[in-house]
């Protein structure tokens, strides 16, 4: 079924066109055109991701708002959108963020302004895209192409060391999706000559073929989310991205990854995914229990950030990964899900708070800090919340997704739970310690007191995010429901062998 | 066989044009003054596009039939006229670059447009050769055209030394060739490339003479493709040559050496595609390793181009001996075509490439070190932009039309059952990715060291910026080239 109204489309090349619009307006003398160009293209983004929403039809797991035409007929690849439960909540986090990312970098940046903005903006489509194709060669067009743009955030308005970590960032990406672009060739000569994710989801395949199969698609996949051991790309890229590249990297761009896991491995790949589950068990532990403690280490505040979303990840793809018999643990799955759209509200905000102070001391280590309670207060009362909502506090979203996939762990095994929930331990170690040592205490030196409380600006970008966070805490059933359907179909269609 | 009603030499009129066209500007440009130099110009352009003219003409008429002339010696078949019409193209683009950096080093002569035609000329006898011998005679039109233009710039040392070296290397290159030619003559007692694959596949197993005859063969064409272990002369010549002929070198001949890959192997020896096949592997990941590994040491961009070329053929190379899977053809048409499609894109977008290193280089200053593109956004964020997408494209990155030059190649490599081969080209695209990174890395996140303005002529800036957005372009509607190509050999091999 055709939708009336290509509403994906439009999400996907309002911003993009926007993008290519902002960047026309050429150097830093328009940049006063540049910028709310780019907010008005934002925002038109996000408003046409509304009627999806509005629109979408609950307890059906069919795709919805489907668009098909043909695009390389000689491959046989079609221009194939779609949106089920779950892609569809990421179409809208992404696109407000990026209503939120280009607010945030208004007054922060100021050299080649219309390039930054034109990179956020294409950057915004290509990512709907990545969520609403269901034709495996446009995914993966939109997943490479996504490269581009972050690549030249990091390199031109990072820090110091950016093109270490704008090139680390690339090859580390590319690699894993290279292994992915052969299996998905090889799928589509197995397939018979289609690219189409749903046929490749009711597609035989033996047993060993599934295994190596998983391990490309693991490459790609693992290596966006990141997984360890391949997660050493990502505190690198976060400390040199500017605020805004580090906000969309941690809250869209990781998540490209688990999408991916529950796009392509868990339903194309059943048996291998069940085969392999205790290898993916480990190395999520090990990056919930580990990378937690390496966290607590941290002397600067984005490498903090970015490792504990590393160990937040590792929730993702434990929740995704754990069988009962053939059976996903439902319970798991969603609240793997409900952790992941958590995460990018968190994680965003918590990187828009470091960008705040950053912007105003031009330090990101912690013990340049102290004090900063008594000359930001409405900032340190924002950053409480998000702080609080990334250690799990009941009533933020971070517990929902938490104590979801710990709930179904204690189905599956207790120790795996137990090793699992110490990331209440650590998480909240490591944040709130963080947190103490930053904002608390007496006035820390001379430059702490000569702050400045956030603008209206800021305020209205962290009031968004803190919005968002409270609400999807306490009464998360819009986020669940429309995925409802979704996982009990994924459920369902991995518990049959394809052998 | 040609339709009887046709005149005699028809499928070889555009090949008669541009000769009787190279002649002219030859005497033309004895007699115009220095400041009338674009009288040249325009003619050598105006024969450029009356032999696509003509090329579009004789493919219309013949209608899909292939056309014989001269005893059998010339074909012109779907995949002639489409290769041809991009030699024109390429040419054409060479000229429009090259003609301001030429100009201001009193390199704009006569015998550039001349010569430049002249080998255009031999790569179309080349890419309608069905004899080994107007095959060699097509080759050795072009390399000798060649070796004048690289040592066009007689006061300088380096391109006099690269011309020597492509000279003599060259010519090992064609005897190798001859001898190959000699002993497949001696087995089969045929020169014809289409009577001799029809004595091979009725001969029964091939006596060992065939071959040795094979090995040589495609070691000679290895040469002139340019791939590891014979690509010793590329970083040489591509450096030492003024920039303008590097162009040049780097871009229409990669066509002209696939149509002769095509025509030896594909037309004249499908019957021993297992053996070359073989060989092709070897060639093919040595270059693939080699090439992309010695581009990350270059700091000359010509060089690191050049390596980039031995990479990129030996990609091509891959599509290349997936043809034939099992003694069978029937993916042969896809693999084929995925080669010429491969070629195609990529001289498309090493025009681009060279185009920008011309475009920075001025009076006195040759623009062809990697850290002359340093800040280059700042200077000009157009053509900055337009280098990205570049090198994006011959990184194989989407949406650029690289990637799917890459995608169709890997798609007949998995077809024909080399998984391995997959993945050690895609390992090696993923280490050639960093130095054309590396050159978006100069020009978005270094600051220039160099602030003259960029100004080229208003059609250079057209051209260019075309072709940057033609790599975008395709990469977002790669669908009719693709088809073009597929149908291209499909037509002329009957392949299905």
């Amino acid at each position: 079924m055709q939708a009336a109204t290509p509403w994906l489309s439009l999400a996907i090349w309002i911003p993009i066109l926007a993008g290519f619009a902002v960047m026309a307006t050429g150097g830093d003398r328009n940049a006063h055109i540049a910028r709310p160009l780019a907010l008005l293209g934002a925002i038109a983004g996000l408003l046409v991701t509304l009627p999806l929403y509005a629109g979408f039809k609950l307890g059906t797991p069919d795709m919805q708002f489907v668009e098909l035409s043909p695009w390389i007929e000689r491959f046989n690849i079609n221009y194939h959108l779609g949106v089920d439960g779950v892609s569809l909540i990421f179409v809208l986090l992404n696109s407000f963020v990026t209503v939120l990312v280009v607010v945030a970098g208004w007054d922060v940046i100021r050299s080649r302004v219309s390039q930054y903005y034109a990179a956020f903006l294409i950057m915004s489509g290509l990512m709907n895209g990545v969520f609403a194709s269901l034709d495996a060669a446009l995914f993966y067009v939109f997943f490479e192409a996504n490269l581009i743009p972050m690549y030249l955030v990091i390199g031109v308005w990072g820090g110091p060391n950016r093109v270490y970590a704008a090139v680390k960032f690339f090859l580390y990406t590319l690699l894993g999706s290279l292994l992915f672009l052969v299996a998905l060739i090889y799928l589509y000569n197995h397939a018979g000559g289609s690219f189409a994710i749903l046929d490749f989801w009711t597609l035989p395949i033996p047993l060993n073929a599934q295994k190596l199969l998983f391990f490309a698609f693991f490459a790609a996949f693992s290596v966006k989310v990141p997984m360890w051991p391949v997660h050493t790309w990502l505190p690198d890229a976060h400390v040199e991205a500017p605020t805004g590249g580090s906000a969309v990297l941690a809250a869209i761009m990781l998540k490209l990854g688990a999408y991916g896991f529950i796009r392509f491995s868990l339903p194309i790949l059943p048996d291998a995914s069940i085969a392999l589950s205790g290898f993916m068990i480990t190395l999520s532990l090990i990056a919930v229990a580990y990378i937690g403690l390496v966290a607590l280490v941290q002397a600067d505040m984005k490498k903090l950030i970015a490792y504990s979303s590393i160990a937040h990840m590792g929730f993702v793809t434990l929740g995704f990964f754990m069988f009962s018999g053939r059976e996903l643990i439902p319970i798991a799955v969603e609240g793997a899900l409900i952790q992941m759209i958590s995460h990018g509200f968190i994680s965003a905000a918590l990187f828009l708070c470091v960008g705040v102070m950053y912007d105003r001391m031009h330090s990101r280590q912690i013990a340049d800090y102290g004090g900063v309670v008594n000359t930001m207060p409405k900032f340190a009362a924002f950053m409480m919340l998000f702080a609080m909502a990334n250690t799990g506090l009941p009533g933020t979203s971070g517990f929902v997704g938490e104590f979801m996939v710990i709930m179904g762990a204690v189905k599956f095994n207790f120790w795996i739970a137990f090793v699992a929930a110490t990331t209440l331990i650590f998480g909240a170690a490591y944040t709130l310690w963080m947190y103490k040592r930053v904002i608390f205490g007496d006035v820390a030196n001379r430059h702490v007191a000569e702050l400045i409380d956030i603008s209206p600006r800021e305020f209205v970008v962290l009031l968004l995010l803190a919005v968002a966070v409270l609400g999807m805490g306490i009464y998360p059933k819009p986020f669940t429901e429309v995925m409802d359907a979704t996982v009990g179909n994924l459920v369902r269609h991995v518990a049959i062998s394809k052998i | 066989m040609a339709d009887d009603s046709l005149p005699l030499m028809f499928p070889a009129y555009a090949e008669i044009f541009l000769f009787v066209m190279a002649l002219v500007v030859l005497m033309t440009d004895v007699f115009v003054a220095e400041r009338r130099r674009w009288i040249t110009y325009v003619l050598a352009q105006t024969a450029l596009l009356g032999s696509a003219v003509l090329t579009v003409g004789i493919a219309k008429t013949l209608g899909g039939v292939t056309g014989f002339t001269f005893g059998n010696m010339f074909v012109c078949d779907l995949m002639a006229s489409v290769l041809k019409l991009a030699a024109y193209i390429a040419v054409s683009a060479c000229l429009v670059y090259s003609r301001r950096y030429l100009e201001e080093r009193g390199l704009l002569t006569g015998e550039y447009f001349a010569l430049t035609l002249f080998a255009l000329l031999g790569m179309m006898v080349m890419i309608s050769a069905n004899h080994l011998l107007s095959l060699y005679l097509g080759l050795e039109l072009l390399s000798l055209s060649l070796y004048a233009l690289i040592a066009m710039n007689r006061d300088s040392s380096a391109s006099t030394e690269a011309a020597m070296k492509y000279f003599v290397l060259g010519a090992l290159a064609s005897g190798l060739l001859l001898y190959g030619m000699s002993m497949i003559y001696g087995a089969t007692g045929t020169l014809e490339l289409t009577e001799l694959a029809s004595r091979i596949s009725r001969g029964g197993p091939p006596p060992l003479v065939l071959i040795f005859g094979l090995v040589f063969l495609v070691a000679g064409l290895a040469f002139k493709i340019g791939v590891v272990p014979f690509h010793m002369w590329i970083p040489d010549v591509y450096h030492g040559a003024p920039n303008a002929m590097t162009i040049f070198i780097g871009s229409a001949p990669k066509i002209s050496a696939f149509a002769m890959a095509m025509r030896l192997l594909v037309d004249g020896l499908l019957a021993l595609a297992i053996d070359w096949q073989q060989m092709l592997i070897i060639l093919a990941v040595l270059s693939l390793a080699v090439g992309n590994l010695a581009a990350i040491a270059q700091t000359n961009i010509k060089r690191m181009l050049a390596y980039s070329t031995i990479a990129h053929m030996g990609f091509m190379l891959l599509a290349l001996l997936s043809g034939v899977i099992n003694r069978n053809l029937l993916s042969a048409g896809e693999a084929y075509g995925a080669a010429m499609f491969y070629v195609v894109v990529y001289v498309l977008t090493v025009l681009g490439a060279f185009g920008v290193v011309l475009l920075l280089s001025r009076a006195g200053f040759e623009a062809d070190n990697l850290s002359d593109f340093k800040g280059l956004n700042q200077r000009n964020p157009w053509y900055a932009l337009v280098m990205l997408v570049v090198m994006f494209s011959l990184a194989g990155i989407p949406p650029t039309v690289g990637f799917y030059a890459k995608l169709a190649v890997l798609q007949s490599v998995l077809a024909a059952g080399h998984v391995w081969l997959a993945v050690v080209a895609v390992i090696f695209s993923l280490i050639g990715a960093f130095y054309y990174l590396r050159v978006v890395k100069l020009m978005y996140f270094d600051v220039p060291e160099d602030s003259s303005p960029i100004e080229p002529a208003i059609d250079m800036s057209v051209l260019l910026s075309a072709n940057g957005l033609a790599v975008l372009f395709l990469g977002i509607a790669p669908q009719p080239l693709m088809a073009l190509c597929l149908h291209a050999i499909e037509q002329s091999y009957g392949f299905r």
